[in-house]
């Protein structure tokens, strides 16, 4: 497998139309057109491109859902997920900063492919950014009919919220509402946005539409492995020497993500743990990254590439504070809407607290897999479910240092862990204390 | 007619008619007018967009970026998830805290800077990030915030 970058969505990296043009940009857009919308959608399931959201669905796939406009005759709509908030990842901000028409040319393929004419991009509020390079790149494309076609791009803007990231919750904020998640079915193909056909992607997905039409279904399904076609871009973070990101093919070793790409772990540390997708995902300990990065490998050590971000973990960082750290993300970002994931989430950080203080026992640990299990499966959507899969993880791979805890009545770090006293914005937000425990 | 009334009609016609679409564009736009959403301000939007000011509230109360409190003429916000965590941006809250003579969550006295913890921002790879006045400082250090701090106290207005 390749063990260096191979880029085909970040290459040719301009922000200007003339030079994207210069360089054949839009001229899949214009193949594209030449094909009836069925074909394009055809050449996305040859090309077994699955999104790159986290939920890995079938792109070709999800596109046929869209009921045809004679037996459903409502407006169909593209809605692009720019929300990226899950900790770790951030390469749809390098996507829209740094090859906005490849991923405006994205978006009119696959309106052209889902019989379309309104594209809303929806935007993580705090992406300032990579908002004015996308509204400068559309502004160049004002007198371009012969790009734009009928096709309106709107570009909506969110306004801090991770769960908006979660599509249905994303379609009540893009609607002017709380974003809280619906419960489906009916999925967004058949009742999205303003109760009509919609098609969710995410920016990865649709910056990846052009080279896939551009070289072919086919030529595509060539890159990466079985199951994870193409490239990913991913993103590297934490105790790394460089940090960034970076388009592979998939498959690539997460050892060589880590010590090629990355540069390996600085400071003379030495490797403890990878987040290898995001947050949300099982942690790795040092002794698992010789490991594909597609999604059967990972699958095989129960986690998953998930939004591609790779964070590395030297051995400074307790796990029990890691847990609290995250665990606080997900208390923070729970909508309320779900009992479990409302409550749970909070007892979850509670607990872990409890330990990294000294103050639990042996039960208390018995306690938070018990309200793992009970946040598990039982909501709308997965938020409080990713918080329950990565604590348990963290017991089941560091269940010593747990432990440690308990014996030792605190932190065996001793006050000197990379995330020690790390202050969450959920100690500011809210003026209610810290859940109690009761013993 | 104020003119945020008119802007609020300009972003009402990007949506569908009977959409509530705009409540979040609108929200937005008045608070870059006025620096956070009082009660009047509510009013104001949710006349505008033909609903009450309850729901106004209701919506903004739920999103991080609405202010429903006043804060200072700039706004700083440091990410303290993982990835910037364990690169040191506690430190970096700490420095700004000191320099400030304000604590995370707070404004300075002098009313010129609103210091906050943040979640993630996106931006792990070039850690710590620091959102200032909604524009990211990247592989921002502990020293380095001195310099930001007297940039803030001159007199640059504040962005988006
Ligand atoms: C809590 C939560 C947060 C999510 N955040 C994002 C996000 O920021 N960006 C994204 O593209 N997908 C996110 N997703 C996945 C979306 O629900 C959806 O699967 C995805 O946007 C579909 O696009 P794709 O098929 O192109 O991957 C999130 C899911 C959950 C449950």
């Amino acid at each position: 497998m390749n063990n260096v970058a191979t880029e085909i969505v970040l290459k040719d990296a301009t922000t200007s139309l003339a030079e994207y043009e210069a360089a054949g940009g839009y001229a899949a857009l214009a193949q594209a057109r030449a094909l009836t919308p069925e074909q394009v959608t055809d050449e996305l399931i040859t090309s077994e491109l699955r999104g790159r959201g986290g939920a890995f669905f079938p792109t070709g796939r999800k596109w046929s859902f869209v009921p045809p406009k004679n037996t459903l005759p409502k407006p169909h709509y593209l809605v692009v997920n720019a929300d990226e908030s899950e900790p770790g990842s951030f390469k749809d901000n390098e996507i829209l900063s740094r090859v906005p028409h490849r991923f405006i040319e994205g978006c009119l393929i696959t309106a052209h492919a889902i019989d379309c004419t309104n594209v809303f991009v929806y935007i993580r509020g705090e992406y300032s950014g990579p908002y004015e390079i996308l509204v400068g790149a559309l502004e160049e494309l004002r007198d371009r009919k012969d790009i734009r076609g009928d096709v309106t791009i709107v570009v909506h803007r969110g306004a801090g919220a991770y769960i908006c990231g979660e599509e249905t919750a994303l379609l009540e904020s893009l609607e002017g509402k709380r974003g809280q998640p619906r419960s489906k079915p009916p999925f967004p193909a058949i009742s999205g946005l303003y109760a009509s056909p919609t098609v969710v992607n995410n920016v990865e997905t649709i910056a990846t539409v052009p080279p896939i039409i551009a070289m072919g279904g086919a030529e595509f399904a060539k890159l990466g492995v079985e199951n994870t076609r193409g490239t990913r871009v991913v993103s590297i973070s934490g105790n790394v020497v460089n940090g960034g990101n970076y388009e592979i093919e998939a498959g690539m070793s997460l050892r060589d993500i880590i010590y090629d790409l990355g540069g390996g772990i600085p400071d003379g540390r030495t490797l403890k743990a990878v987040v290898p997708g995001g947050s949300s995902t099982v942690i790795l300990t040092k002794d698992e990254i010789d490991v594909g990065y597609d999604f059967e490998s990972l699958a095989k050590l129960q986690t998953s590439m998930g939004s591609a971000g790779i964070v590395v973990l030297d051995d400074r960082c307790c796990i029990v504070q890691l847990g609290i750290r995250f665990s606080e993300f997900y208390e923070h970002e729970s909508c309320g809407k779900c009992t479990p994931c409302r409550e749970g989430t909070r007892w979850l950080t509670a607990i872990l607290r409890k330990l990294e203080d000294g103050r639990a026992g042996e039960h208390e640990l018995d306690l938070l897999l018990d309200v793992c299990d009970r946040i598990n499966g039982k909501c709308l959507c997965p938020l409080g479910d990713s918080d329950a899969i990565i604590v348990a993880s963290y017991v089941a791979k560091f269940r010593d240092e747990f432990v440690a805890h308990i014996e030792e009545g605190g932190c065996p770090f001793g006050g000197a862990s990379s995330l020690d006293h790390v202050l969450a914005p959920v100690a500011m937000h809210t003026h209610s204390p810290v859940a109690e425990v009761p013993a | 007619m104020s003119s945020l009334y008119d802007e609020i009609q300009a972003i009402r016609a990007v949506y569908p008619d009977d959409s509530e679409s705009a409540v979040l564009p609108a929200l937005r736009r008045a608070q870059q007018e006025h620096g956070w959403l009082s009660a009047d301000v509510l009013r104001e939007v949710a006349d505008a967009l033909e609903t009450t000011p309850a729901y106004c509230k209701a919506v903004a109360s739920f999103y991080d970026q609405f202010h429903l409190a006043p804060i200072g003429e700039h706004l700083v916000e440091v990410c303290t998830n993982v990835s910037c965590a364990v690169v040191g941006a506690q430190q970096v809250v700490e420095a700004f805290e000191s320099e400030l003579e304000c604590r995370a969550g707070e404004t300075s006295a002098d009313g010129k800077v609103t210091l906050r913890t943040v979640e993630c921002l996106g931006g792990c790879g070039w850690a710590t990030i620091v959102a200032v006045d909604h524009h990211y400082r990247t592989h921002v250090k502990a020293d380095d915030v001195p310099e930001i701090v007297q940039e803030l106290r001159g007199d640059e207005q504040r962005g988006d």
